[in-house]
């Protein structure tokens, strides 16, 4: 649909959230007592940030837990039987503030679990999610959004897109059937927008993400990635803080007879990850993994999921308690 | 309700064979018949096997895709699933997911000669195409297999060893490694590649399909390239470690080749044109 801009003024947005969250999950950002901001479901509305710079972890929890039932079984002697997931199950679910990157993600995310073979889990909890975003005000060293085709005002992922104006009112750019609902749900809470001045932060252009590209095409046997993952302790914090890192796990689990099988959340850069039953493993050090992170992220993804596999939201690197940075590396990666 | 592509087929276990002390073969069957009845595969694809409360393990369907009543894979007990596997009875339930991953190009190979070398557990992989084309004998000329194994308790699929060797369509070789031998052993003794290169097979309008492990792969391929083999003529699979089986839980990829859906079959041209990265 064609995008239509409405103007929502700074008190509305309250009666917006209320009336939204009266019904319906509702997972918006709060600040934590750390002082970082983290999502929860429902926080009313005075505790909800519109300041944030990024949230410790992303919000693909919304469609890719990080634990998940795939079925749960019970065992007998000889038998087993099978109890699906009632997909049907699934909540709505409005996504309050997040910024684009995290938005953007759904669609990194899609590509990955709907390549192919249709993941109905993920998909389904897609399908029940409605976005209304927040363009970024304030940025940090380590944004990077603009150099993997991003900004801070890109509405890719949003139904709706909110974005401060000067006079401190919000615009909302309405731009899917499922944001052009909620709008006609509470039609008195938008007005016409006159020509007003948006409050929108700059983040600095760091690398060509297509350059990047072209050049790990031939980067594989590289020196690089060993001069640049000597510090890598392998924690894989840079993954579970990621919005678009999808590789997980299946294991089961049992109490008795009975018990369930689940994914979870995974990372390349443990050992174990590629770790063979004969002790073979095809990535045994930690420079591989590292490769494999960044490949995959910027050179396999564009080349089989026409997607690239980074938003550029900063958490892989302000995360790292060894301070690898990823824009740093991928500047340098650049001109090797 | 929407496709589970995480549930697996409920299977019982028809028999098991105790190929070597730590080998075995189940043969599968569909505990629900119309699972049985929409179910298909070809030469090649695997599955994912568990053992409800130990998880799941992948391995090759080793029954031929001719054979339409059941599925069959061999394993050898080496982690938890396998171990878990090993321990089940005849008549107990086992999940299969499944198939997946590409197949034995064997259309393509109609008409010429078919050259198999394996090694020790590599038969498995490999005794789907060879059952799937002697199903189809009429359609392929010269057949040979070679196969090899540390020692004659480690040869697999005994009975069907015997079977191919009476052949009289079938050109069957079978050997173990010196100082595997029993002293009634009637085969070859020696290395597969020292073997396959006394045999000489003629690389002549013939495709060679290898699988076996990396030390016999690694002298095995000179041996064909001094055959006159091509690379492109030449078949093997590859192993990753895996868990979902359809290209996303990221694990099992050569680059930006997933092991799961665009192997587990590769020609050796294509080998070479990936990174080393299994």
């Amino acid at each position: 649909m064609e995008t239509i801009r409405k103007l929502i003024r700074k008190q509305s947005l309250e009666k917006l959230y209320n009336n939204l969250a009266a019904n319906r999950k509702v997972y918006a950002p709060v600040i934590a007592a750390d002082k970082k901001a983290e999502y929860k479901y429902n926080p009313g509305f005075a505790d909800v940030t519109f300041d944030h710079i990024r949230s410790t972890l992303s919000v693909k929890n919304i469609v890719f837990p990080k634990v998940e039932n795939l079925f749960f079984y019970e065992n007998s002697k000889t038998e087993s039987t099978i109890t699906d997931i009632d997909l049907d199950k699934i909540p709505e679910v409005v996504l309050w503030g997040a910024h684009p990157c995290d938005n953007a993600a759904f669609d990194t995310l899609r590509s990955i679990f709907c390549w192919d073979t249709k993941d109905e889990f993920f998909s389904r909890r897609l399908e029940k999610l409605t976005v209304i975003g927040l363009g970024c005000h304030s940025s940090d060293e380590y944004c990077f959004c603009t150099s993997v085709g991003l900004s801070p005002s890109s509405s890719r992922g949003s139904d709706i897109l909110l974005t401060k104006l000067q006079t401190g009112d919000y615009q909302a750019e309405i731009l899917t059937a499922k944001g052009n609902e909620i709008v006609s749900s509470f039609p008195d809470l938008f007005e016409p927008l006159t020509d007003e001045k948006v409050d929108i932060t700059e983040v600095k252009q760091k690398f060509s993400h297509k350059q990047v590209t072209e050049k790990l095409a031939g980067a594989f046997e590289h020196e690089f990635w060993i001069a640049n993952s000597l510090r890598c302790i392998g924690c894989g914090a840079c993954a579970y803080v990621c919005p678009t890192c999808a590789c997980f796990d299946i294991q089961d689990e049992t109490k008795g007879k009975n018990g369930k099988r689940y994914r979870s959340w995974d990372s390349c850069g443990f050992g174990l990850f590629t770790l063979h039953t004969s002790g073979h493993n095809p990535r045994h050090v930690q420079s591989q993994r590292w490769r494999q992170r960044i490949m995959h992220k910027f050179s396999y993804m564009p080349d089989r999921n026409e997607s690239l596999g980074c938003v550029g939201c900063g958490r892989c690197s302000s995360g790292c308690p060894v301070d690898m940075n990823i824009a740093e590396q991928l500047e340098a990666l650049q001109n090797i | 309700m929407a496709e589970n592509i995480y549930k697996p087929y409920l299977m019982k276990i028809g028999s098991i064979v105790e190929e070597t002390p730590d080998v075995r073969t189940f043969r599968l069957i569909f505990k629900n018949p119309e699972d049985a009845e929409k179910f298909s595969f070809k030469a090649g694809q695997f599955g994912e096997y568990s053992v409800f409360g130990e998880g799941e393990s992948t391995f090759c369907i080793a029954s031929s895709p001719t054979r339409k009543e059941y599925i069959e894979c061999t394993f050898r007990k080496a982690g938890r699933v396998t171990n878990a596997l090993a321990n089940l009875e005849v008549g107990d339930t086992v999940g299969f997911r499944g198939p997946y991953g590409n197949t034995f190009p064997i259309e393509q190979w109609e008409g010429k000669n078919l050259l198999y070398i394996a090694g020790g557990i590599a038969l498995p992989p490999m005794r789907c195409v060879i059952w799937n084309t002697i199903d189809l004998r009429h359609k392929y000329k010269d057949i040979t297999i070679v196969y090899g194994a540390r020692t004659v308790g480690d040869l697999v699929y005994k009975q069907e060893l015997k079977e191919w060797s009476e052949r009289p369509d079938i050109k069957m070789i079978t050997t173990v490694d010196p100082g595997g031998q029993t002293p009634d052993w009637k085969g070859e003794t020696g290395f597969v590649p020292m073997v396959l290169e006394k045999a000489a097979p003629s690389s002549e309008n013939c495709i060679a399909i290898l699988c076996g492990p990396p030390v016999m792969i690694k002298f095995t391929m000179p041996v064909l390239k001094k055959l006159g083999f091509q690379d492109k003529d030449i078949y093997t699979t590859l192993e990753n470690r895996m868990k979902c089986g359809f290209g996303k839980c990221g694990r099992c990829n050569v680059g930006k080749v997933f092991v799961c859906k665009d192997g587990p079959v590769f020609s050796y041209e294509q080998i070479l044109s990936l990174p080393e990265e299994y």
